[in-house]
């Protein structure tokens, strides 16, 4: 754990009123559960006792302190869910994965969790793993959706998600296409850009799908670093489409063939994009 | 000033004092476990309720937490409020069947029977002792964590506090003493309690700055034995 990381996720909400439970998703967020350590940094920073700060991360069963594994499966036990099975499903995981809900296996993979309702009762029995959901879930699903896990959920695909497509983009500044048809991601060619950040340089490509996160760089590039991102054809620094309204980092603004502009967050990690058809270029 | 009727008695007392306030000075008794001068109200206990209003609109409130209120009146020892104490001291005398508070409030206050299961709890959550951790002694070392049948109290992560002095200022005002008997693991202690009378009390070394309020001491009796 880096302390200075924590400092800066406490400066980020020190304005905010009952910034607490914010800054203790954050770090949820980054660690994937609240070590002690950073708790005892929040406290420190923030004026507010550690016992208070321990009362709100015990209360909330979101917030886990413990660590918690790669991949997290949360099975629904509500009311609709348990009548609908979600029990039957709980179990088929125990047995998979060999661990009790609220454990973690041995080699830090999965983490089993029950929760009490997600609040889409008509789908049940539903699981969700890393945030994305599986609805009508029965025993041979869990398996597939064992498998589809460890495959990577990130992954995506054109067919059967309207939102993902793929796109052609160019330079912004000197329109040359940056599309880089010898190298593919997910099936389509590439985005090839040249990308600098903590004084590496080098070349980035990003999917040739809109909405893909895949990504792959030269240099790795570390979680929540900000990216700068060049035209490899001009040089000229792709930037000027503001800040993102996800994390405030600057959005990178490319043009799409055939008109429009597609926005997408020069953050590690930040999902955040965008299609705009309508405007011309920035 | 504020005029209220409490137990058909005609009383002015200033504003923002609380029933409990009123009816202790002039000479009501009610009982309360969570109540402390000197601690801010919390209402926790709710052995302190009384009724007021009249009639059909009359309800049951806690008296540590309700400020007087204009016209407003009071009854200390109605049929309801009584039935409803007894039933609160049952229910606090299941979870902690073994403090000697609640047994002797239970007694005091005629309960004869014992219709639950009883739970052995060593806390009735009344939140004193935090509040006296934080009010009167400004350490804030203990709290509440958890939530619903979860819901306890204790250090961060339960170990020794840095915050905390050893003070034993949560074990005196408990009624339930949850944290009695934490001199068998001295890296948990609290407040040292039992652990610490002079000697001949047990293993001394691990407990030697640590000050002791129990009398009799839990430890010492262990010891003889």
């Amino acid at each position: 754990m880096k302390t200075d990381e924590i400092l800066g996720i406490v400066e980020r909400h020190r304005d905010e009123q009952g910034g607490l439970i914010a800054i203790l998703q954050d770090i949820q967020t980054r660690y994937s559960y609240l070590p002690a350590d950073a708790l005892r940094r929040v406290a420190e920073e923030t004026g507010r006792s550690l016992v208070d700060i321990y009362g709100v991360a015990t209360f909330y069963r979101s917030f886990s302190l413990k660590p918690r594994g790669k991949h997290l499966v949360c099975v629904c036990l509500g009311t609709a869910c348990h009548v609908r099975g979600g029990p039957v499903i709980a179990e088929k995981f125990s047995a998979l994965l060999g661990i009790q809900p609220g454990d973690t296996t041995a080699d830090r993979e999965f983490t089993l969790e029950t929760l009490n309702c997600l609040g889409a009762c008509a789908l049940g029995p539903i699981v969700v793993v890393d945030g994305h959901y599986f609805s009508n879930v029965s025993t041979v699903k869990v398996k597939e959706i064992m498998e589809q896990t460890r495959a990577g959920l990130e992954k995506v695909g054109t067919k059967g998600d309207k939102r993902v497509f793929p796109v052609e983009l160019s330079c912004p500044r000197c329109s040359h296409s940056l599309m880089d048809a010898a190298h593919r991601i997910d099936g389509h060619a590439a985005v090839r850009v040249t990308a600098a950040f903590n004084g590496s340089h080098g070349w980035i490509r990003l999917s040739g799908l809109y909405g893909s996160p895949v990504v792959e760089s030269e240099h790795d590039v570390p979680a929540d670093v900000v990216v700068n991102f060049f035209c490899p054809h001009c040089h000229a620094e792709l930037t000027g489409a503001g800040p993102c309204p996800v994390c405030e980092a600057p959005v990178v603004p490319l043009m799409v063939r055939g008109g429009g502009v597609v926005q997408i967050c020069s953050r590690r990690g930040c999902r955040y994009h965008m299609l705009d058809l309508e405007s011309d270029i920035v | 000033m504020i005029t209220l009727t409490i137990n058909g008695l005609q009383v002015s007392v200033e504003q923002g004092t609380t029933i409990l306030e009123v009816a202790q000075f002039f000479g009501f008794p009610i009982p309360t476990l969570c109540h402390m001068e000197g601690l801010s109200p919390y209402g926790a206990c709710r052995l302190c309720v009384v009724e007021i209003g009249e009639g059909s609109k009359s309800r049951l409130v806690s008296s540590c937490t309700y400020p007087v209120e204009e016209g407003m009146k009071v009854r200390t020892a109605s049929v309801r409020v009584v039935r409803a104490r007894k039933m609160v001291l049952e229910l606090l005398l299941a979870s902690c069947p073994q403090s000697k508070v609640i047994q002797d409030l239970a007694s005091a206050h005629e309960v004869r029977q014992q219709r639950f299961r009883q739970e052995h709890e060593d806390c009735i959550l009344c939140g004193l002792c935090v509040r006296m951790c934080e009010e009167q002694m400004m350490a804030h070392a203990i709290g509440f964590r958890g939530r619903g049948e979860h819901r306890g109290l204790g250090t961060p992560f339960d170990v020794h506090s840095e915050v905390c002095r050893l003070c034993g200022g949560c074990m005196y005002v408990c009624p339930a003493c949850q944290l009695r008997c934490t001199y068998t693991e001295p890296e948990k202690a609290i407040c040292g309690g039992c652990a610490n009378l002079s000697p001949p009390c047990l293993v001394k070394d691990p407990f030697d700055d640590m000050m002791c309020y129990m009398s009799p001491c839990v430890a010492c009796e262990i010891k003889q034995n």
